[in-house]
This record gives C-alpha cells, sequence and structure tokens, in this order.
C-alpha cells in the first residue's frame, strides 16, 4: 500500500517534469544537437538539410588557419577583460561608497536598473547616435571644452572604446546593485567586532569585506562574462563588427559567417567553438569554488 | 513658503558631510544611466533637420511626425507580434516551470545545486548559435510542408491550395521564438522557484489531499496561486527576454511576424539613418519595461540577486 503510493506519487512527479523536458529537447538540445553535427558538413544557405555534405574534421582544420575567427577571439577577450574590470572596479568602488542605507535608496535604485531593463538594440542605437561623429551629443559636448570631434564609430580603437562605454553604461549597475545587497548582507557582528578592533577603512574593505564577499563576487564575474560572450545585439546595431574587424566579436562572426557568407556548416563549427571556450572559462571559475551550490538553500 | 524653504534648510543642514556626497554621488549617477534614455525621448520629437543642425539640443519645435511615420509604418502589426510573442512565451514559461519546480522541491530532488549548474550551462548557450540549426530547422519544416503537399494530391483539392499560404500559416516563425524564449528562460525560472516552493509547509497540500483534491487540483487551486510572489519574478525575466530579444527574432520571422526589436532596425536604411523615427519607436518599445520597472523594481532586484546574495 505505502509502495504504490509512493510509485503513484514518482509517476506524477514525472508527468509535472514532462512538459519541460518537452520544451528543453525541441529548444535546445535538438538545435544544440544539430549545431555539432552540422559542424562536421559542409551546408550552403537555402539547401536541405538533407543536401548537406559530410567533410569530416575539414572545417575545424581550417578555422585554425582562419585569421578572422583568430581575430574575433582577439577582440572578444579583449572585450571580456576590459568591460569585467571596468564595471568590477566601478561597481565595487560605488558599492562601498554607497553602502550605508539611505532615504531614498529605492528611487536611486529603481533608477540604475532602468539600463538593464531597456531592449539591447534601442541601447546600440542611442548610443550609435550620442557616438555619431556629426551630430552626436558627446562630440558636442566635448567641443564645448575644447576638444575636437572625433569620429568615434569611424576609426577602429575608438570603436572598441566606444562598445567598452556603452557596455559599462549598461552593465556596471547590474554589478552595483548584486555588490551593494551583498555589503549589507554582511553580518553586522563581524563589522562591529573589527571596528572595535580597530581595524581602519582600508583594512576593513581589503582584509574584510572583500574577501567576504568573495563568492558574490565570483557569481558576479560568471555571469558576466557569460553574457559578454553571448551579447552581440548592441555590438550589431553599433558597429556591425566594424570598421575592418576592430569590434567583430566572436558571437557576431558566427552570425555573419552563417547569415552573410551563407557558410552554416563551417558558421556552426565556429560555436561549437564558442561554446566550448565558454565552458572552459566557466569551469576555470568554478573550479575556485561553487557558489551556486553554497547558496543551494537561497 | 519661507516656512518650507527654511524647513528644506534645516532638512540639509541636519544631513552630516557623509551623508551630502552619498546623495551627491547617487544624483550624478542617476542623471547618467537617465541621460541617454532622456536624449532618446527628447529626439523623437525632433525634426531630421533639428537632428542634423546639432545647435539645438535643447531648442526645438516638437513634433510628432516621426510617430505619425511610426505607426503608419505597420507598427501595429510589430506590436501585436510581440506581444503574442512575449505574452505566450511568458504563460508557457510560468506554467511548465511552475509543474517542473513543483515535482522537483517535493521529490527531494538532490538540492538546487545541479538545477544551478543546469542554469549555468543554458545560459552560455548563445543566441548566435541557436540562430543557426533554428533557422535551418524551420527553413526544413517549410521545405517538408510543401513537398507533403506535392505528394498528397488531396491537399490540391482543399478550399485553399496555395502551398506557400498553407506553410505559412503553419510554420510561424512566432511559434518557433515562443518555444525558444521558453526554452532559454526556463532554468532560471524553475531554479528561482523551487526556492520559493521550500517555503510552503506541506501540511497545506496534504490537507488539500485528504480533503479528496487531485494532485493536478492541489497544483493548480493551491500551489500556484502560493508560489504568486515567485511566479512575478519569473514572469518579469522572461518577459524582458522575449519582449527585447532580437537576433532570434530577426533569423526567424518574416515580414509579417517581425517584432518590434526587428521592425525598429528598418529604420537603418541604406541612404541613411532616420534618427528621429529610430527614437520615436526606441521610445516606444521602452515603455513597457520601463513601467514593469517602476512597478516591479523589488522584484527584478530580488530577481537579479537571488543567484549571487542569499536573499
Amino acid at each position: 500500500m505505502q509502495r504504490s503510493l509512493k510509485i503513484r506519487q514518482l509517476r506524477i512527479a514525472y508527468m509535472f517534469l514532462l512538459p519541460a523536458i518537452i520544451v528543453f529537447f525541441l529548444g535546445l538540445v535538438v538545435p544544440l544537437v544539430n549545431t555539432f553535427e552540422l559542424s562536421f558538413n559542409r551546408l550552403s544557405m537555402g539547401s536541405r538539410w538533407s543536401d548537406r555534405d559530410y567533410v569530416g574534421v575539414e572545417n575545424y582544420e581550417r578555422m585554425v588557419e582562419d585569421d578572422h575567427v583568430r581575430s574575433s577571439v582577439g577582440v572578444t577577450l579583449r572585450f571580456a577583460a576590459i568591460v569585467l574590470v571596468a564595471e568590477l572596479v566601478i561597481g565595487m568602488g560605488l558599492a562601498l561608497l554607497l553602502e550605508k542605507p539611505i532615504k531614498g535608496a529605492t528611487v536611486f535604485r529603481t533608477i540604475f536598473i532602468l539600463p538593464l531593463m531597456v531592449s539591447p538594440v534601442a541601447v546600440g542605437l542611442i548610443w550609435r547616435y550620442l557616438l555619431d561623429g556629426r551630430i552626436g551629443l558627446v562630440n558636442h559636448y566635448l567641443g564645448l571644452i575644447g576638444i575636437p570631434p572625433q569620429t568615434w564609430l569611424g576609426h577602429p580603437d575608438l570603436a572598441f572604446f566606444s562598445i567598452v562605454i556603452t557596455d559599462i553604461w549598461q552593465w556596471t549597475p547590474f554589478i552595483f546593485i548584486i555588490l551593494l545587497a551583498g555589503l549589507q548582507a554582511l553580518p553586522s557582528e563581524v563589522m562591529e567586532a573589527s571596528r572595535i578592533d580597530g581595524a581602519n577603512w582600508r583594512q576593513m574593505t581589503f582584509l574584510i569585506k572583500i574577501p567576504m564577499l568573495r563568492s558574490i563576487l565570483l557569481v558576479t564575474v560568471l555571469l558576466r562574462l557569460i553574457d559578454v560572450f553571448r551579447a552581440l545585439e548592441v555590438i550589431f546595431v553599433m558597429t556591425f563588427g566594424g570598421p575592418g574587424r576592430s569590434t567583430q566579436v566572436l558571437s557576431l562572426h558566427i552570425y555573419k559567417t552563417a547569415f552573410t557568407s551563407q557558410a552554416l556548416g563551417y558558421a556552426s563549427t565556429i560555436a561549437v567553438v564558442l561554446m566550448f571556450i565558454m565552458l572552459v572559462l566557466s569551469l576555470v571559475l568554478l573550479a575556485f569554488s561553487n557558489p551556486l551550490k553554497e547558496r543551494a538553500d537561497f | 513658503m519661507n516656512a518650507i524653504i527654511s524647513n528644506a534648510m534645516l532638512d540639509i543642514r541636519r544631513l552630516n558631510r557623509s551623508e551630502v556626497l552619498q546623495y551627491a554621488v547617487l544624483t550624478i549617477l542617476a542623471l547618467i544611466a537617465l541621460g541617454p534614455i532622456i536624449v532618446m525621448f527628447i529626439t523623437s520629437f525632433k525634426t531630421q533637420v533639428d537632428i542634423m543642425s546639432s545647435e539645438s539640443m535643447w531648442v526645438f519645435e516638437p513634433t510628432f511626425d516621426n510617430y505619425t511615420h511610426v505607426f503608419e509604418n505597420k507598427f501595429d502589426l510589430y506590436l501585436g507580434n510581440s506581444i503574442i510573442v512575449s505574452l505566450a512565451s511568458t504563460c508557457l514559461s510560468l506554467l511548465v516551470s511552475g509543474m517542473a519546480a513543483y515535482a522537483l522541491a517535493r521529490l527531494e530532488f538532490p538540492g538546487r545545486s545541479p538545477m544551478a549548474y543546469f542554469t549555468l550551462i543554458i545560459r552560455m548557450v548563445p543566441p548566435a548559435v541557436l540562430a543557426i540549426p533554428i533557422f535551418i530547422l524551420w527553413l526544413n519544416w517549410e521545405l517538408f510542408l510543401f513537398d507533403l503537399i506535392d505528394a498528397t494530391p488531396f491537399l490540391y483539392e482543399m478550399e485553399n491550395p496555395d502551398p506557400y499560404l498553407f506553410a505559412e500559416g503553419l510554420v510561424d516563425g512566432r511559434i518557433g521564438l515562443t518555444l525558444f524564449y521558453t526554452a532559454l528562460n526556463l532554468p532560471f525560472a524553475i531554479w528561482l522557484l523551487i526556492g520559493f516552493l521550500r517555503q510552503i509547509p506541506t501540511e497545506i497540500e496534504e490537507a488539500a489531499i485528504v480533503d479528496g483534491a487531485s494532485q493536478w487540483q492541489v497544483f493548480l487551486r493551491v500551489i500556484f496561486p502560493l508560489m504568486r510572489p515567485g511566479l512575478a519574478v519569473a514572469a518579469i525575466f522572461t518577459f524582458r527576454i522575449s519582449w527585447n530579444e532580437f537576433l532570434l527574432a530577426l533569423v526567424l520571422t518574416d515580414r509579417n511576424t517581425r517584432t518590434l526589436p526587428v521592425g525598429i532596425t528598418l529604420f537603418l536604411t541604406e541612404q541613411g539613418v532616420q534618427w528621429g523615427r529610430i527614437m520615436a519607436m526606441g521610445t516606444l518599445i521602452v515603455i513597457p519595461p520601463l513601467v514593469l520597472t517602476f512597478v516591479a523594481a523589488r522584484q527584478i532586484i530580488a530577481g537579479m540577486t537571488a543567484g549571487a546574495v542569499k536573499g
């Protein structure tokens, strides 16, 4: 009696899981398996799935020698490193500065999450307008303090700088809010005790607060890292990878290979490599600690 | 009047120096965060001539021409598509993730950590990677249907003999978008909801079962309403993704099923960028997430910090 009840419950539980499994299977597993399979094939736009040519590891060999892939991996890593460091430093600094709860904090926090809620396409378009060489406000205001107009999106280094600035604008609030919540959740007894022991501001910050935030910092870095590798919408509308290949991140390169050069098989190969890079980077980060596991109970 | 001012001054004097600094920094940051959005809003009321002459940033004669033009260019169609896809994927995601979370939470599933890893791994899948197989699958669905129609003569005798029309009605990109947005959000939603479910005591369900309710009734009538705070957070995040997503929508939709983020890029023309119209449409696209932010800031922050900070 007891046992059959248990089995009945199990059956019901699996039935409750079934829709989720179906959605995962159709929406993620099938496409990803297809990508992997396609990475060993040649398939051009407009042909049928059944018309693909098996070419073995030819795509992978081609990729190793492909300067475009190499340069976009470089752009992606450089972009990720710069925005992550900048956003962490600014976000951490602001969180420490504004740690003390004050009146009206909710209003400010609401304002700070706005950049995160705006559609990335709109963000890219707004900043493309602000940074426009001829009509952009950035040049206009720089002109007022005597700096000559720059073609922000027309020069390789400046274009790279522009997408960095845009990313910092959009994502620093995210890091700031998470770190602020983390700081305010630190146990007050520890803070109290260290203050009584005579720790100064610098010791408090670097020897107590930041080490205690370690796991939060790790998750934040991980989430941002993943998003940097995924995101291409802002860059898509701001520069479309140009000028030259100066802002061509890897996911944009995949898109262009698939839908501009119409080489779907080869694009899949690069996609597999992108996934691999992300997986390795994430595992390296997770090896430091397993932050999500520790917080498994919310 | 004087009393109010002196009161305010008193208030300010009562703040100590560090608080004044804190407010000053916060205000500057708020201006930086808001600035670009405000510029978009203001520019949406400018003519192309005013936009091209950089002299008149703040002084100009406002016009609704940009909005009129946007509304006359299929805005209602794109809006409809965006609403359909966003609402469909949000509802589907809530139902499916609610059911899964319930099963996982009550099955004594070994902790949330496998789910947390799974969430991370799914989050790692870039849309650009998904776009390729999705595009091919969808295309092949269409071709498959054409073959099917060719091979089955009786279909020709149906009232609507045009295979293209027939296929377009079935292989609607919006269905695909709904499926993929749901799949992309599911792990996060499940993970979030398990946390909320753990706080609901099992006695409530047991009582309902004793009263003769089926498991399904318990879920729909008892658990689902109790999960509301968690569902609200999950809904906001799913809606945000589906409403804003661009790349998959670009690949999967055609001129009739386009969503708003794809529609706005049509103003980036060969002849130049139609800034006024872009800003007008941008403003319209941003309104729902903006309203959501002001209504549900607390839930958004809860969702954002849930993964990192014990909340």
